[in-house]
């Protein structure tokens, strides 16, 4: 491992979004615009709003940054600059870490704008503590990165990379206990549940929200999503090959 | 003379098709070698298998005294691919000084090299704005980074005007003198004249090895595009 490759591609990627400004302005105001509609989608209702809206905070990174990366090594794959960058002195990883780093830092800015329009202009108070929620707001979109590394080995277009949304994401968004609670499930759903990594990262940023102190639920659940991050890059780290 | 580029009995295999059969070559270092042939023929196969991004299916391959698969090799070779295989969202500066930290390359030799390929004016401009001629010399550039030992490049003046390609040629010349290797491939038969030596390819196998002038005398002809056609004649 290089720390410098992993930085230079950090820079890269980063360098990359920051001369594409319509994806950089929809990466960073779509989740705000999004909090904002639902506010008055529940406009009678502000218990609902305010029990639903902070959850989002640790979706909108995993959503984003998973279609987000799935496309750009997309991109990376079929453009020939994967292929050149596994004929220089650099280890899988590192390109892959810089990718993670890159979009984490794109996640904190797009949390931390919504946080800003959520607490400021929308009036939704959490009992826990914004650092923890940054945290597990960050977390969320290193799993939705490295999930992304891995989905995009089996796209061959940017058409079928789009289609991995509703197939990976959706049944997740379902069952991951945003719309109802887990154990009013049945049975076979809670156990698939289980398995899937958005019902950790939903748990946790439940517990980040409405709890103030660190409860061993939350290390739990953040156990179980860098587990998972672990596991897709190790499984992305295998899918990139180094002989055709 | 010392071997740079060594293959004994190399064979490929992709999608059930034979697309290198049993080739044997001893490529000296510090010499251009022209890799010609036809669309088709196997080049850029050879080449991938030679920067060790191809799984070969028998026979041996050796770069720089190394295996193919050796992660060594990777520090003592450069590559460019037939397509540009750069960032076309980030400036011309930009993706050498890239590709330089992921070489441990020095950023002046990265913006000495945008100068090198003429392309100093056009530095902080995004590269999805130049020509296809302009992409090529930024991929050009990237695969100098380092001061490679060997260099592969598939096909590296397709879009150049005549002007800069006989200035990249120089180039290669300039750099041929200092020891290194160049392995170029190209279908355009009178590129031929710059190398030092030939490699003419067909359908997977080596139709000829030597120099221009002994490919010449030995088919009898004026140009090396009517000595390749002879040779596939009398095949």
């Amino acid at each position: 491992m290089n720390i410098f490759s992993t930085f230079a591609t950090t820079r890269r990627v980063l360098s990359q979004l920051i001369h594409d400004h319509r994806t950089m302005a929809l990466l960073l105001l779509v989740p705000p615009i999004l909090i904002t509609i639902l506010k008055y989608v529940f406009d009678g209702d502000e218990r609902l709003f305010n029990s639903i809206a902070p959850v989002l905070l640790g979706i909108f990174p995993l959503i984003m940054m998973f279609l987000v990366t799935s496309i750009a090594t997309l991109r990376e794959r079929s453009r020939g600059t994967l292929d050149r960058l596994m004929t220089l002195p650099v280890a899988k990883v590192d390109i892959l870490l810089g990718y993670m780093i890159a979009f984490s830092v794109v996640a904190l800015v797009q949390v931390s704008l919504t946080c800003l329009v959520m607490f400021s202009f929308l009036d939704v108070s959490i009992a826990g503590d914004i650092g923890t929620v940054l945290l597990v707001a960050v977390l969320s979109a290193l799993l939705g990165t490295s999930a992304g590394l891995f989905a995009s080995a089996f796209a061959q277009s940017e058409f079928q990379a789009v289609q991995f949304m509703p197939a990976f994401i959706f049944p997740q968004l379902l069952t991951c206990g945003l719309f109802t609670v887990r154990d009013k499930m049945a049975d076979f759903l809670q156990w698939m549940s289980d398995f899937l990594p958005l019902t950790y990262c939903v748990d946790a940023t439940k517990e980040a929200v409405l709890h103030s102190d660190w409860s061993s639920t939350l290390t739990n659940d953040i156990l179980v999503m860098v587990a998972f991050i672990v596991g897709f890059v190790a499984l992305s780290v295998v899918s990139i090959k180094r002989l055709d | 003379m010392n071997i740079a580029i060594k293959t004994r009995d190399l064979s490929v295999v992709k999608s059930g098709k034979k697309i290198l059969n049993r080739v044997s070559i001893s490529l000296p270092e510090g010499k251009i070698i022209g890799l010609l042939g036809p669309s088709g023929a196997g080049k850029t196969t050879l080449v991938r298998t030679l920067i060790g991004r191809q799984k070969i299916e028998e026979g041996e391959v050796k770069v720089g005294g190394l295996n193919a698969d050796a992660s060594e090799l990777r520090e003592i070779i450069g590559y460019m691919p037939q397509t540009p295989a750069v960032y076309f969202d980030l400036t011309v500066k930009q993706n050498l000084r890239y590709f330089a930290s992921m070489r441990g390359a020095q950023q002046e030799e990265a913006d000495r090299l945008i100068v090198d390929v003429d392309l100093g004016p056009q530095t902080n401009q995004l590269v999805s704005t130049l020509s296809e001629g302009q992409k090529s010399r930024v991929s050009l550039a990237i695969s100098l980074i380092g001061k490679p030992k060997i260099i592969l490049l598939d096909e590296p003046t397709i879009g150049i005007d005549p002007v800069l390609r006989a200035e990249l040629w120089d180039k290669f010349k300039d750099l041929s003198h200092q020891g290194v290797t160049i392995l170029v491939t190209s279908h355009v038969m009178d590129e031929a004249e710059h190398c030092d030596y030939l490699l003419l390819i067909r359908d997977g196998e080596i139709l000829f090895y030597g120099t221009p002038a002994q490919l010449k005398n030995r088919t009898k002809s004026k140009t090396v595009e009517a000595s390749f056609l002879k040779l596939v004649r009398e095949r």
